[in-house]
């Protein structure tokens, strides 16, 4: 048995393809958290004074509030067990150093980031891009590189790294940082709003539908690092816009933080549509290193009409905890989440999504495919509200759970608060699992064990995969069956 | 093509199969019957090599190698086909789908280039004609819903597309209408040729009269106990395996 776990491990620990590490000058603030760290990021980034003081009074409110993980069991929310995080001990603040203001074109980025991009798969050089996809490309803390800026300019599109955007757009920023997800929030993302570093900004103007995908990759490099970056994505009348993020680390033995914070607002007949494909390193099998994936993303529908939809493909991390929200305040607005989330070796994930109906004709959809495999654990969790003013709303859930062997776990937890009569709320929810029986059928046929659990897995989750930019849904379901190789023995 | 020597296999602890010898030529078809539990499916299923099953004692050589110490889907590279007993059904994957990933997957590991989408349309409407299906089965869920009869069917329709050498039928009649058991018997039959080989599990001796056997052996107790031509099968059905398992214990005393 033991041997065989073993095998598995290699198997697959070995198949987490983005564990290298980028040996570059860094420049980090000392670990630990206090007022002056948030004072040395704020500096660094030459931010004005209002942003300070909105960081630290986030800090203040942080210093108040209880570590979930610390709460009494009965009141913790998610279904995930970590040891405690030293928040002393975590570096806030890295970044590949450069000489001067950084980089004003290609030009001047540091070969060895552009190299690592290339080996991501993301090629950062203007002749190599994917077409029709820009990319903002975030290093550790900073925005390394935005491509196609200018000819998103022509159409009115501002798309910049989180950075830039406060130094050129500070009154938008203004008026949109934290007005989704509050600093008071819940822990990280207090946590988040006092010590973010970079992220991306994205302003869609009246009327304008995005010339092309916006992107955004992440990449964690720096050791004792945490990584939050904060994404603001705005979409004003009419505005149509494609968003996509990915994201990868280093294998490291010791555990790393992410806390981002994502923001959207969509006003009326507005839509965003934003797809994550999480792939952040998920440790080993016996737990050790891997990424706490803990995000709070949430996207206002403000306006009438207006439509927010989530996309994950979440198959990294070693613990994911995250629940992309829409608060559906426009009359007739749409919120959609489409989810699969794959926990195999040790991972643990509780994710699902909160519906919000406020407006009158609201609609949401949430559909919802889980994965375990060895002894991976994996939870839904969903809330949908219906308010007293929301007329006619309607929200169908259909959460579906996969098991692959037997030492693995799903769970589902939909919470249901109805209070307007005229509401239709339907939910469903099955669970099945991966036979032997069916492995050896495709077999039969010629199809390889690793090609049919990732035919079966791929089968299961067609629905959200088709929701994916075509450009993204190849990667996801090649990712989905990389995930789960050497999942059945 | 095939020799099976005194194979001896089982489930873990207990022993199903008691030394089987069986020889199946190019060309010819075998039907093997017997009472139930007499451990038809269990042979059919170590053939295709279903991990459940160990083999103990004995060998099976196919095409001069050795059987039993290849992986399922290299079995199936190698031409073995098994139509089952009870088709298993793959959610969320529809049948175009997984044939053409199962046809491409034998064409690679035999150095063939892939079919493509479109031309593996143009080959599947061929094959489907042959098993008289609709069309509208490829985009269903492989065996999802299906009646007994359609999965039968959709099992020779995988043989069409697949065209093995050594082709396994696990009561592919069972269940099936009268119209159907043609189908399938004038499927089987136009698949068949002088290179290939069959081996055809039934409990009814009207299959035999639509694919006439080479051979026919009676399997009892893990064991085949008598073997003839195609008479031997009239003769089973008139007189049931009473006389054979009189004369078999009479035989072992
Ligand atoms: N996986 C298994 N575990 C335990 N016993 C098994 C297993 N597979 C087969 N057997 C037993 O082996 C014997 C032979 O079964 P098998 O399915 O091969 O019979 P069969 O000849 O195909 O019968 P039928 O005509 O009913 O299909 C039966 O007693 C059966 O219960
Ligand atoms: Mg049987």
């Amino acid at each position: 048995m033991s041997s065989q776990t073993q095998e598995l491990e290699t198997l697959a620990t070995s198949d987490y393809k983005f564990g290298w590490v980028t040996d570059i000058e860094q420049e980090s603030a000392p670990p630990g958290l206090n007022e002056d760290i948030i004072r040395f990021i704020s500096e660094k980034k030459n931010e004005p004074d209002w942003l300070l003081e909105w960081r630290l009074k986030a800090y203040r409110h942080w210093l108040t509030m209880t570590d979930p993980l610390k709460r009494k069991k009965s009141e913790q929310w998610a279904m995930v067990t970590y040891p405690d995080i030293d928040y002393q001990s975590i570096v806030y603040y890295s970044a590949p150093k450069q000489a001067g203001d950084g980089p004003a074109s290609l030009d001047e980025v540091d070969p060895e980031l552009l190299a690592t991009y290339e080996k991501l798969g993301i090629p950062l050089e203007e002749q190599k891009m994917l077409a029709g996809v820009a990319v903002d490309a975030v290093f550790d803390s900073v925005s390394v590189a935005t491509t196609f800026k200018e000819t998103l300019a022509e159409a009115g599109v501002i798309f910049c790294s989180f950075s830039e955007a406060v130094q050129d757009h500070p009154d938008l920023v203004r008026q949109y940082l934290g007005s989704v997800v509050p600093h008071t929030d819940n822990y990280f993302a207090a946590l988040n709003s006092a010590v973010f570093s970079d992220g991306s900004f994205c302003y869609i103007p009246k009327g304008v539908r995005c010339p092309m995908e916006l992107s955004t990759y992440f990449r964690i490099n720096a050791a004792n690092t945490g990584q939050f970056e904060r994404t603001l994505v705005i979409a004003e009348e009419g505005a149509y816009v494609s968003y996509l993020e990915g994201c990868t680390a280093p294998m490291r033995d010791e555990n790393q933080l992410h806390a981002a914070v994502v923001e959207l607002v969509a006003l009326d007949n507005a839509q965003i549509k934003y797809s994550t494909v999480q792939n952040w390193y998920p440790g080993d099998i016996d737990g050790k290193g891997g990424i706490y994936n803990f995000v709070t993303k949430r996207g206002a529908c403000r306006g009438a009409n207006s439509k927010i939809s989530w996309t994950q493909v979440e198959t990294g991390s070693a613990i994911t905890w995250k629940y992309p929200s829409c608060i559906l305040q426009g009359d007739n607005s749409v919120g959609e989440f489409y989810s699969v989330a794959v926990t195999s070796l040790k991972q643990q994930a509780d994710t699902g999504t909160k519906m919000i109906h406020i407006g009158k004709n609201t609609r949401s959809t949430i559909i919802s495919k889980g994965i375990s495999a060895l002894l991976g654990q994996n939870t839904y969790r969903g809330a949908v509200q219906v308010l007293k003013g929301a007329h006619n709303a309607r929200n169908f859930t259909q959460c579906d759970s996969m098991l692959i062997g037997d030492q693995c776990g799903a769970h589902t937890f939909p919470y249901i608060d109805v209070r307007n009569p005229s509401a239709h709320v339907e939910h469903e929810a099955t669970t099945s699992k991966i036979g032997e029986d069916q492995i050896f059928y495709c077999n039969q046929r010629g199809i390889s064990t690793e090609d049919a659990v990732s035919m079966i897995v791929n089968g299961f989750c067609k629905e959200v995969l088709a929701e994916l930019p075509m450009e993204f849904a190849v990667e996801a379901q090649k990712l989905l069956g990389i995930s789960l190789e050497g999942s059945v023995g | 093509m095939l020799e099976i020597r005194n194979l001896h296999a089982g489930v873990e602890g207990a022993e199903i199969l008691h030394g089987i010898n069986l020889t199946v030529n190019a060309g010819e078809i075998h039907a093997i019957m017997g009472p139930n539990g007499s451990g038809k499916s269990t042979l059919a299923q170590v053939l295709a090599g279903h991990e459940a099953y160990s083999v103990t004692e004995g060998e099976v050589i196919y095409e001069g190698q050795d059987l039993i110490d290849m992986d399922p889907d290299e079995r199936a590279a190698q031409g073995v086909f098994l139509a089952f007993q009870y088709p298993v059904e793959i959610p969320g994957v529809n049948s175009a789908y997984f044939l053409r990933t199962a046809l491409n997957a034998l064409r690679t590991a035999r150095d063939e280039e892939e079919v493509d989408a479109i031309d593996f349309l143009t080959l599947i409407r061929d094959k489907l004609k042959l098993v008289e299906m609709d069309e509208k089965f490829l985009k269903r869920s492989v065996n999802e819903g299906f009646s007994g009869g359609e999965k039968k069917r959709h099992e020779i329709l995988q043989m069409a597309v697949l065209e093995p050498r050594l082709s396994i039928l696990d009561e592919t009649d069972s269940g099936l209408d009268i119209d159907a058991l043609r189908v399938v018997a004038n499927g089987v039959n136009t698949l068949h040729s002088a290179d290939k080989a069959a081996i055809v599990v039934t409990h009814y001796q009207r299959l035999l009269n639509n694919i006439v056997p080479d051979f026919v052996h009676v399997m009892l107790d893990g064991r085949i106990v008598q073997s003839g031509d195609k008479t031997l099968a009239l003769e089973l059905e008139e007189k049931g395996y009473d006389w054979i398992k009189e004369e078999h214990a009479t035989h072992s005393v």
